[in-house]
């Protein structure tokens, strides 16, 4: 990031920049600002997702088998799946924020499509999956299944996949908003060469969504299956 | 940052790898490693995740102030996860003792 204020630049190189605000000298400096400001807010999802992760830690260390009786209820076949369909989400938003770099309108609006799509397709496979434990009497709150001595330490493993996964798919609902906003600015031109960075940035949040997807997976589906 | 463009075989490439990670970490989830099943996913999962980070996520491309962000928000992460473990693995000791 530079830092040093620059006062002048060449008329040529102002002309090109749209939209930039009256604080940053070159759209490169804006963009990294933006940049660096996102990376901000992604740390204190990283805290808050974390303050999670870190009571799953605990839980998990005290009631081994509970988690891993848990962990049998949910079916690693769709999680897998949705492990893939997040994954490759976030190769279709990284050509989409590639699209956006090199000015290509309709690839651009092609990729997020495509983003959204994936990211829909994940939603679908989640209430599937979620109407199952619903049907299996595995959700906090209701009557719950009848595990034997395990019954207390599923229901809390259960409750940990619920507030995980929920997060995350509330994390997704909010993802496929900005991309429906980025696909509608994207096809009526609303980017450029010069000036892409809400696409940028929102690939940042997407593909943070995916890392903590990329956790979930083997800490909620794979544990205690050997 | 400069508006650094990667090339479209890197991606294919990280997408290829990620996807190979997620069936290893599928499969060695069923083979049995006693104690060890636990840290290689999450060794995995870490190893997924960087490759998200720095390519996806551009961070590799990107200047050192965003560097120091991003290992800032996973040190601090990781000095939540260790304290809090350190506090609850070690409780019984002083329990069993007495």
């Amino acid at each position: 990031m530079r830092l040093t204020h620059r006062r002048t630049g060449p008329v040529a190189e102002q002309k090109n920049i749209a939209a930039v605000a009256h604080h940053f000298d070159t759209a490169e400096q804006q963009r990294e600002a933006s940049t660096l400001g996102m990376w901000a807010f992604l740390v204190t999802e990283i805290m808050m997702f974390g303050g999670l992760f870190t009571g799953y830690v605990v839980y998990r260390n005290l009631y081994p088998d509970g988690f891993a009786a848990g962990s049998h209820h949910l079916d690693i076949t769709l999680g897998g799946i949705n492990t893939m369909a997040l994954i490759a989400s976030s190769l279709t938003m990284a050509m989409a924020v590639r699209a956006a770099q090199l000015g290509k309108r309709k690839t651009l609006v092609l990729f997020l499509l495509c983003t959204i799509a994936l990211g829909l397709f994940f939603l679908g496979i989640k209430a599937v999956e979620y109407s199952h434990k619903y049907h299996e009497q595995l959700v906090p709150g209701l009557p719950f299944a009848d595990e034997g001595t395990l019954t207390q330490q599923v229901y809390v493993f259960i409750s940990f996949y619920f507030v995980l996964t929920g997060l995350h798919a509330f994390h997704m609902v909010i993802g496929i908003g900005l991309l429906t906003w980025l696909t509608v600015k994207g096809w009526r031109g609303g980017f450029s060469k010069e000036y892409f960075t809400p696409v940028e940035l929102s690939g940042l949040y997407w593909h943070f969504v995916d890392i903590v997807w990329i956790f979930l997976y083997p800490l909620l589906y794979l544990i205690g299956r050997h | 940052m400069k508006n650094h463009i990667v090339p479209v075989k890197i991606y294919l490439a990280i997408f290829i790898a990620l996807a190979i990670l997620t069936a290893l970490t599928t499969w060695i989830a069923f083979v049995d490693l006693g104690a060890l099943n636990t840290p290689v996913a999450v060794t995995i999962a870490i190893g997924k995740a960087l490759l998200v980070i720095l390519y996806f996520m551009h961070v590799r491309y990107s200047d050192h102030l965003t560097w120091v962000f991003v290992a800032a928000g996973f040190f601090w992460l990781a000095i939540l996860i260790a304290l809090t473990m350190s506090d609850f693995i070690s409780r019984g000791w002083l329990a069993s003792g007495s």
